[in-house]
């Protein structure tokens, strides 16, 4: 019967639609656009804190005496897989020593951090730990690692949220250092 | 008419009937029940238009949190980088409902303030609804951010 | 050393899945016995293979080996040994590797239970599960490696998400899973057939009892599901039409349709192209579903995490196996029902009133429910791709469809296994069931009456569940009392089932009409009334535990005055990654339970509460169970196992 021949091509051809429309949302997806999450704080002074550092007890150090000249503030943890990875490109960046690197251990517990940085090496001039996360609201941290760039003036000038690569170091790091250093140049 | 072909016919026209009541109620249902997203910037353009009920996206706005001690009601400010709307809030929020995060929250307009019935955050670290973020990352280039050195948004 | 022989083993496992797709499916076109007598070898081989890898991968979690990314993503030295079994499948490389696992169970069965089968439906039959294997393989082989290292090693891994730190959790995915997967072999049976040109009752026969069992899983497997969302998530919610959710129950709708359409087909010759379109449409549905929770196609609090270049792949192969199938379908599939007189098997056709129009109607309902609820998951997608806007699709669409679709569906159980095949008159079911019609629409209006709120609901619940258990139970008796009348199991297990529909009635429909909830702040020493029960809020307790700081709550749940309980609902921040978990406090019971959970702490001692009561909701469960059950029984009856050879085979097509 004409009638049912042409209804056994109906199942085929809907799943071909259906095909195509998937097809088309798999195009749609494949820009996950983690990055596209906008700090709000771009341009805006860095919070103020008040937080431990790791390899001195008793001390308290303030976004105060950080200030006068730029500085890399990067969010990590023991616990945290993508920081491992990233940590010999961090590594090699820091050596370069054209800023400081300051290591901002978040929610670990002290004793795995020292560890952590026993066994893999120490990048930072500095680690501060935030136990609780108390400023890391502030600073709009919701995971690790994350890398923030702060001129000397205390305003954060970029962020990036994920593991640092060569090429996210070499194609928007050091540019935009290299525009807070001029900034700072120019208004000497 | 032979029987079986006026049987057929019938049992044509009934499908043929029935499939047209199915896609009518199928249609209305869909109508009554797709909810819409927008960001504040498009709320404010008035692209939310006609939709009484609708979803806001976003950023919730640093420091704009408010809640009075032992009240239920929440204030606070929905940022896209762009613009910013007020939402109000008498629920409980989410676990990782938090300043300086994506959130959805599906409500109305009522003078300028966004009345929200229903408010999701992000669910884990990495997590930001697609949706918002497609939405945020073309107000993003719009906006040209990260600001330049010195820009117009002074602290 | 033992990953990289995990990814060696996986490798071959890969070649032998080849293997056991190309040369029997080849020479079972040709008639090449030496080519289909590889089916069942490279079946069993492909068994060892993927289970052995499967034991690799559970080693490195047990044995906490960070140097593997998978492991070190999905565990960490504070995970307790019995969860470092379970995180294998916690995360999406995982999770697949189970699934090929249950794959090449279910290949191994049916290899191992199928010696009285022609060797030709065996060769094609295996041939066809063993090309859905080399799929799943060469996408963990190619896009999801687990057993891909970390160099260097990690010296500790990620938390491990605590959601997944939890029993319900741990079986849902398995259960699952089973049912996912064992619909592929309904599906390569009828691949088979198609091949062969030949659709004749022993195949159907043959492939009864595995459809039963694998449908008999995934209804265990949503159950689950829905069970751990409710205690776990803290929402008081049993269902909440989420993509992820949805992409399991299609299958589950499809696959209704197929068990009620092959019992057609089997007895009566009819029904052919159904089940057959159906059976390739439960097993689609099922792959389609593993691809919209990892493509990051649609959006969903469930999905795993999302990655497009993987969405591809996995779409590229259902474009391979489905549009195969349904090509393969619309080219050789016999016609439909009601055709030329003189060639037809006279007992398939049947009058108006008959057995076989009320499932086909059942059929109808089933899948018009599969595609609108196809619809609604897919529509955002669809106005995204037409760029109509981002849209989500509430709730109310699934649910009132859904309740539309289902009303007339119930209405019908009963009278489907007191209608005669063929013609039946109408006066005589109904006479049998109008009785009980009267009783449930009696029990229905006290019901009514009766309730606090939420009177229709109530009301349709009781009157639905009655009906169906009154009309089930009608025809039991009426089996057992006709002369030499004898229960089959698969009377029985649909018995059960049906059975099963009733309980979950009066679970779905009370809890949704008479359930009670408030959110609110509260002072320690306030209290909140619902219903009878009065809950007193009597303040949170900081505590620390293994790896988290908890709030502890206290509520004490008062009735006439006199305290029957107290719940700890419980707010947990976890160490490391700063997840926060609220564990809400259930006081359980199988009239009703009490639901409370802790909002947020608002400051000068008062906390914001969540409050639920939730009547008869174990009921749904139950229900579920009662119907996973009665798929299982139904399996084992002797009418399967009877030695094909026996029966005259019918003539083929």
């Amino acid at each position: 019967m004409a009638a049912s021949k042409l209804g056994r091509w109906v199942p085929l051809l809907v799943f071909a639609g259906l095909a195509v429309l998937l097809a088309a949302g798999v195009w749609l997806s494949r820009n996950p656009n983690r990055e596209a999450l906008p700090s709000p704080l771009i341009g805006k002074p860095a919070p103020a804190f008040e937080l431990p550092v790791l390899h001195e007890p008793g001390r308290l150090a303030t976004l105060e005496e950080l200030k006068g000249a730029p500085f890399v503030l990067n969010v990590w943890g023991s616990w945290c897989v993508s920081c491992r990875a990233e940590h010999p490109v961090l590594t090699k960046f820091a050596e370069s020593k054209r800023v400081r690197v300051i290591g901002y251990n978040w929610k670990d517990e002290h004793a795995d951090a020292v560890r952590w940085l026993e066994e893999f090496g120490n990048p930072f001039w500095m680690v501060l730990v935030d136990y609780e996360g108390r400023y890391a609201i502030d600073w709009g941290i919701y995971g690790a690692p994350e890398t923030y760039l702060v001129d000397a003036g205390g305003i954060i000038r970029w962020k990036h949220v994920g593991p640092l690569t060569d090429a996210v170091v070499a194609g928007e790091l050091l540019p935009a250092l290299a525009k807070v250093e001029a900034a700072a140049e120019a208004q000497r | 008419m032979h029987p079986t072909r006026k049987r057929r016919l019938l049992l044509i026209l009934a499908l043929v009937v029935a499939a047209g009541i199915a896609t009518t109620l199928v249609a209305l249902a869909l109508q009554r029940n797709v909810a819409y997203l927008y960001t504040p910037s498009e709320v404010l353009a008035g692209e939310a238009g006609d939709q009484a009920r609708f979803r806001l996206g976003g950023m919730v706005a640093d420091g704009s949190f408010e809640r009075a001690n032992g009240s239920m009601r929440a204030r606070f400010v929905v940022d896209d980088g762009d613009a910013r709307l007020p939402v109000v809030y008498e629920g409980i929020l989410p676990d990782l409902f938090r300043e300086n995060q994506a959130v959805v929250a599906t409500g109305s307009m009522r003078d300028g303030t966004f009345v929200a019935e229903q408010v999701l955050a992000k669910h884990d670290e990495n997590y930001m609804p697609k949706e918002v973020a497609d939405k945020m990352g073309e107000a993003h280039r719009k906006h040209d951010v990260p600001a330049q050195p010195g820009a117009a948004d002074a602290p | 050393m033992l990953a990289e022989f995990g990814q060696v083993v996986l490798v071959l496992a890969l070649l032998v899945a080849a293997l056991q797709a190309l040369l029997p499916i080849a020479g079972a076109q040709r008639g090449l016995a030496p080519w289909m007598a590889v089916a069942r070898p490279a079946a069993y081989a492909q068994l060892v293979l993927v289970l052995g890898a499967f034991a690799i991968l559970t080693a490195a979690f047990v044995g906490q080996d960070f140097s593997l990314r998978y492991v070190a993503e999905n565990s960490n030295s504070l995970l307790p040994w019995y969860y470092r079994y379970t995180a294998v499948w916690g995360a999406h490389e995982g999770s697949l590797l189970l699934w090929a696992l249950i794959l090449a169970l279910w290949t191994g069965a049916v290899a191992r239970f199928s010696r009285r089968l022609p060797p030709q439906v065996v060769a094609r039959v295996l041939g066809v599960m063993g090309l859905v294997s080399f799929g799943f393989l060469a996408f963990l082989i190619f896009t999801s490696n687990p057993f891909a290292r970390l160099l260097p090693a990690a010296v500790e891994g990620h938390d491990l998400n605590p959601l997944l730190q939890d029993p319900g959790m741990i079986v849902h995915p398995p259960m699952l899973y089973l049912g996912y997967v064992g619909f592929s072999v309904p599906f390569a049976f009828a691949i088979a057939a198609l091949l062969g040109g030949d659709v004749d009752a022993r195949w159907l026969r043959w492939t009864r009892p595995w459809t039963n069992i694998a449908w008999a899983f995934l209804t265990a497997g949503i159950a689950l599901g829905s069970w751990w969302a409710y205690y776990e998530l803290g929402w008081g919610g049993w269902w909440f039409w989420d993509p992820v959710e949805n992409a399991s129950f299609m299958p589950w709708l499809a696959g209704t349709a197929l068990l009620h359409s092959q019992a057609v087909s089997e007895k009566r010759g009819s029904f052919v192209g159904w089940t057959l379109l159906l059976a390739i449409a439960a097993f689609s549905l099922s792959l389609l579903g593993t691809f919209l929770v990892r493509s990051g196609v649609l959006t969903s609090v469930h999905a795993f995490a999302a990655d497009p270049s993987r969405g591809l792949f996995i779409l590229i192969f259902l474009g391979i196996v489905i549009g195969g199938s349904l090509l393969l379908y619309a080219l050789r599939a016999p016609g439909f029902e009601g055709h030329d007189p003189e060639t037809d098997d006279p007992r398939s056709r049947f009058a108006p009133m008959s057995r076989e129009t009320l499932l086909l109607v059942n059929n109808l309902l089933l899948a018009s429910a599969c595609a609108m609820v196809l619809l609604g998951t897919l529509y955002p997608l669809l106005a995204d791709a037409l760029e109509l806007g981002k849209i989500s699709v509430g709730p109310p669409y699934f649910a009132l469809l859904f309740t539309l679709l289902m009303a007339p569906l119930v209405l019908l159980v009963p009278f489907g296994p007191l209608t005669r095949w063929q013609r039946e008159q109408a006066s005589r079911p109904m006479a049998l069931l109008l009785p009980w019609l009267g009783v449930a629409l009696v029990l229905g209006i006290a019901a009514f009456v009766l309730a606090p709120r939420g009177q229709w609901k109530v009301a349709a619940g009781v009157a639905g569940a009655a009906w169906v258990a009154f009309g089930t139970l009608r025809f039991a008796w009426q089996r057992l009392r006709s002369p030499g009348g004898r229960m089959s199991a698969e009377m029985l297990g649909m018995i059960l089932a049906h059975l099963g529909i009733a309980v979950f009635l009066v679970g779905a429909l009370l809890v949704e009409g008479l359930g009670q909830q408030r959110e609110l702040a509260l002072a320690p020493g306030q209290q909140v009334e619902l219903g009878k029960h009065a809950f007193r809020f009597d303040g949170v307790e900081e505590r620390q535990g293994p790896n988290y700081v908890s709030g502890l709550g206290t509520v004490t749940v008062l009735r006439d005055d006199r305290a029957i309980a107290t719940l700890h609902p419980e707010k947990r921040r976890y160490a490391s990654g700063g997840q926060v978990m609220t564990e809400g406090a259930i006081d359980a019971g199988l009239a009703r339970d009490l639901y409370v959970a802790l909002g947020e702490d608002l400051g000068d001692g008062s906390w914001a509460l969540r409050v639920y009561t939730r009547p008869f909701v174990r009921w749904i469960w139950l229900g579920a169970a009662l119907m996973a059950l009665g798929g299982l029984v139904t399996a084992t009856d002797r009418r399967f196992r009877r030695d094909a050879a026996h029966r005259e085979p019918r003539a083929t097509a």
